[in-house]
């Protein structure tokens, strides 16, 4: 079985980071970038899955510039066999994501589709429902564990108030949550292998896909800071302020 | 001129900063307080960095090591450099002289200890030959195809822990144009040679749990086939092998540095006194200025020198000035560090104060700085010599 594996590049999740002066959005130049976090730990799953015998091919796919690549060698390096970038320049939205990612489905005709929940930069938390439905494969999100069955896999889902465990058949789409595992880091061998593994480039417009934006992106501006806390000096005066001034009780 | 790094590089760099972060952080403060690597978390922290592949990173990839150029190898360094030392060292770079070895040694020695089955250490210094190591007192004798070796070392890093000791000693003198000279001969000794003993050297103000001993040699028979190069030749592998190890030492001082200035920067920011952080005070911020500014040359002469050595072009200047700049950098990085902390950053909470105290032997071990300099302003005179 083939696992097709989304990546995204983000801002690394260490970077603090700032709003551009213009409001358009984030500020990206010069800033430290990574694979999504959440992506790492589908990587993981891949090659978990290939290492216990249960795959037999993991291929990696980003959509984005020509700096994705890195992203991608990274996936390479912590184990992965084949990568495929589909160049797109500017913000791509889920959709368009997903759309592309069904034209490499069709190419790739993998068993498994291993996405991370959402990605850290937009938290959009879309492309793999889209994706569930654009392909009509079932659909398990927010997984924390997987057990691979015959034709079908058994998927823990991280939901309000528990775990839930369903049932899906293959070919599936999963959207993996943090604590599914904790992905390795690449080791010197595999990061010196990872330059003379196989990655293909391609364009959106090879899927026949329009990636302009469908939604206009207003301002971006930083979260309002958050005000000094007081010091109360007594119940009744706490009480006081809750009553009368913050108005909660 | 190209100063950017490679996808690979960046990739050696995360992995061993992970490696670094999780593996040899959590036992800092257990090897600080204590002087001393317990053998299970020697050999665990052993296994994982075998299993990363980072043990024996610096021996080429057909031997089993990991074949890293030298600028790959002295950014790993660096990583490796912001941990503990003793720790650090679990993760082997063994001698590159041992590159020399030939027939049986292949098997006995050098691969073995790419293979993190043996420990090597290696012995040079003696009481009373350190920066001019060609006066050692330490000799060996022929006696038929055997050899007797008689005296002492100390200073002998990690011999406690080694297998075998890469050792040189005196084998006879020349007459060379500037007086006689001794001719000096390599021998891969191992632990456990009748006449040959170890014992704990004395405790450095360093390296927290990584120890200096002082080796004996009372009448140390060892065969011929025990030399490493070839009989009176030990300079020359020696000066063959040996010449990136102060790339190492400027390495991991750069790690160290980075690891002070991101403590000594978050501080500055964060902590308020009079009202504001203190790092609002150029006092403060100059500080940092100027230790980033240290630190930055450092790094540019090491990889500069890093650089030149892969392309075959290293000199005994590029490598001097590289272990020179970033050592005493890392006296200066260190000692502002703590200055800009006060208190705080005397005590054993926070690694400043380890950081500090390591940095002195840096300055001294892999030649000293007047050493260096030495070196360097040689080079430059020498044109004019008559």
């Amino acid at each position: 079985m083939k696992v097709l594996v989304p990546v995204k590049r983000v801002v690394d999740y260490n970077v603090k980071v700032r709003v551009k002066a213009d409001e358009s959005g984030v500020e990206t130049a010069n800033v430290k970038m990574s694979m999504n976090p959440f992506d790492e730990i589908s990587v993981e799953e891949a090659i978990r899955l290939k290492e216990a015998g249960k795959a037999t091919e993991v291929v990696v796919v980003s959509i984005g510039t020509a700096q994705s690549q890195d992203t991608l060698r990274n996936a390479l390096a912590m184990g992965a066999d084949r990568a495929i970038l589909v160049e797109a320049d500017g913000e791509v939205e889920p959709l368009a994501v997903a759309k592309i990612l069904k034209g490499v489905i069709a190419e790739e005709e993998p068993g498994l589709v291993l996405l991370g929940k959402q990605a850290i930069d937009d938290d959009s938390n879309q492309t793999a429902q889209m994706l569930g439905a654009l392909t009509g494969w079932p659909q398990a999100t927010f997984v924390s564990k997987i057990e691979l069955g015959d034709g079908s896999m058994e998927a823990t889902r991280e939901v309000d108030g528990g775990l839930e465990t369903i049932k899906v058949n293959m070919p599936a789409v999963v959207s993996v949550d943090l604590r599914l595992n904790e992905p390795r880091y690449a080791s010197l061998p595999n990061i010196m292998k990872a330059k003379k593994k196989p990655l293909d480039t391609k364009a959106a417009a090879d899927y026949g896909v329009d990636v302009t934006p469908r939604l206009k992106t207003l301002k971006v501006s930083e979260p309002p800071a958050r005000a000094a806390g007081i010091i109360v000096g007594s119940v009744s005066e706490l009480v006081e302020k809750l009553k009368n001034e913050a108005k909660v009780i | 001129m190209d100063f950017a790094l490679t996808e690979e590089h960046n990739m050696i760099i995360e992995s061993a900063r992970a490696f670094v972060e999780q593996e040899l952080y959590p036992f800092e403060d257990e090897v600080e307080k204590t002087d001393q690597i317990r053998p299970e978390l020697y050999e665990s922290i052993k296994q994982k960095a075998l299993e990363m592949g980072f043990y024996a990173a610096n021996m080429p990839e057909e031997l089993g090591g990991g074949g890293l150029d030298t600028v790959s190898l002295t950014l790993l360094e660096k990583e490796l450099g912001r941990a503990n030392f003793g720790l650090q060292y679990i993760v082997a770079r063994p001698s590159n002289i041992l590159q020399a070895c030939k027939g049986e040694q292949v098997d006995n020695y050098l691969l073995p200890t790419i293979r993190g089955e043996k420990i090597d250490c290696l012995a040079l210094t003696e009481p009373n030959a350190g920066s001019d190591v060609r006066s050692m007192e330490c000799r060996a004798e022929r006696d038929g195809d055997h050899f007797v070796i008689n005296g002492t070392k100390h200073f002998i890093s990690h011999a406690d822990v080694a297998d075998y000791v890469i050792l040189f000693a005196a084998t006879g003198v020349e007459d060379t144009p500037r007086g006689p000279k001794k001719k000096i001969t390599t021998f891969l000794v191992d632990m456990g040679t009748p006449g040959f003993t170890v014992e704990q050297g004395y405790h450095s103000v360093s390296h927290r749990g990584y120890h200096n001993c002082i080796l004996n040699f009372d009448n140390c028979r060892v065969h011929e086939s025990q030399i490493l190069g070839e009989e009176h030749r030990g300079f020359d592998v020696a000066n063959e092998w040996l010449g990136a190890t102060r790339l190492s030492v400027a390495a991991m001082c750069l790690g160290r540095a980075e690891r002070a200035l991101e403590i000594a920067t978050e501080w500055a920011a964060t902590r308020k006194q009079f009202g504001k952080p203190i790092g609002k005070n150029q006092g403060v911020s100059f500080k940092l200025a100027d230790m980033a500014l240290e630190l930055k040359a450092a790094e540019l002469l090491t990889l500069y020198a890093a650089w030149k050595d892969d392309n075959g072009g290293m000199t005994d200047t590029d490598a001097a000035m590289a272990k020179l700049k970033a050592t005493e950098m890392l006296q200066m990085v260190s000692d502002e560090a703590i200055q800009i902390l006060g208190g705080m950053g005397l005590m054993d909470e926070l690694p400043l104060e380890r950081i500090w105290r390591d940095h002195r032997v840096e300055r001294i071990w892999d030649g000293t700085s007047e050493i260096q300099r030495h070196i360097i302003s040689r080079a430059m005179l020498r044109p004019y010599e008559q």
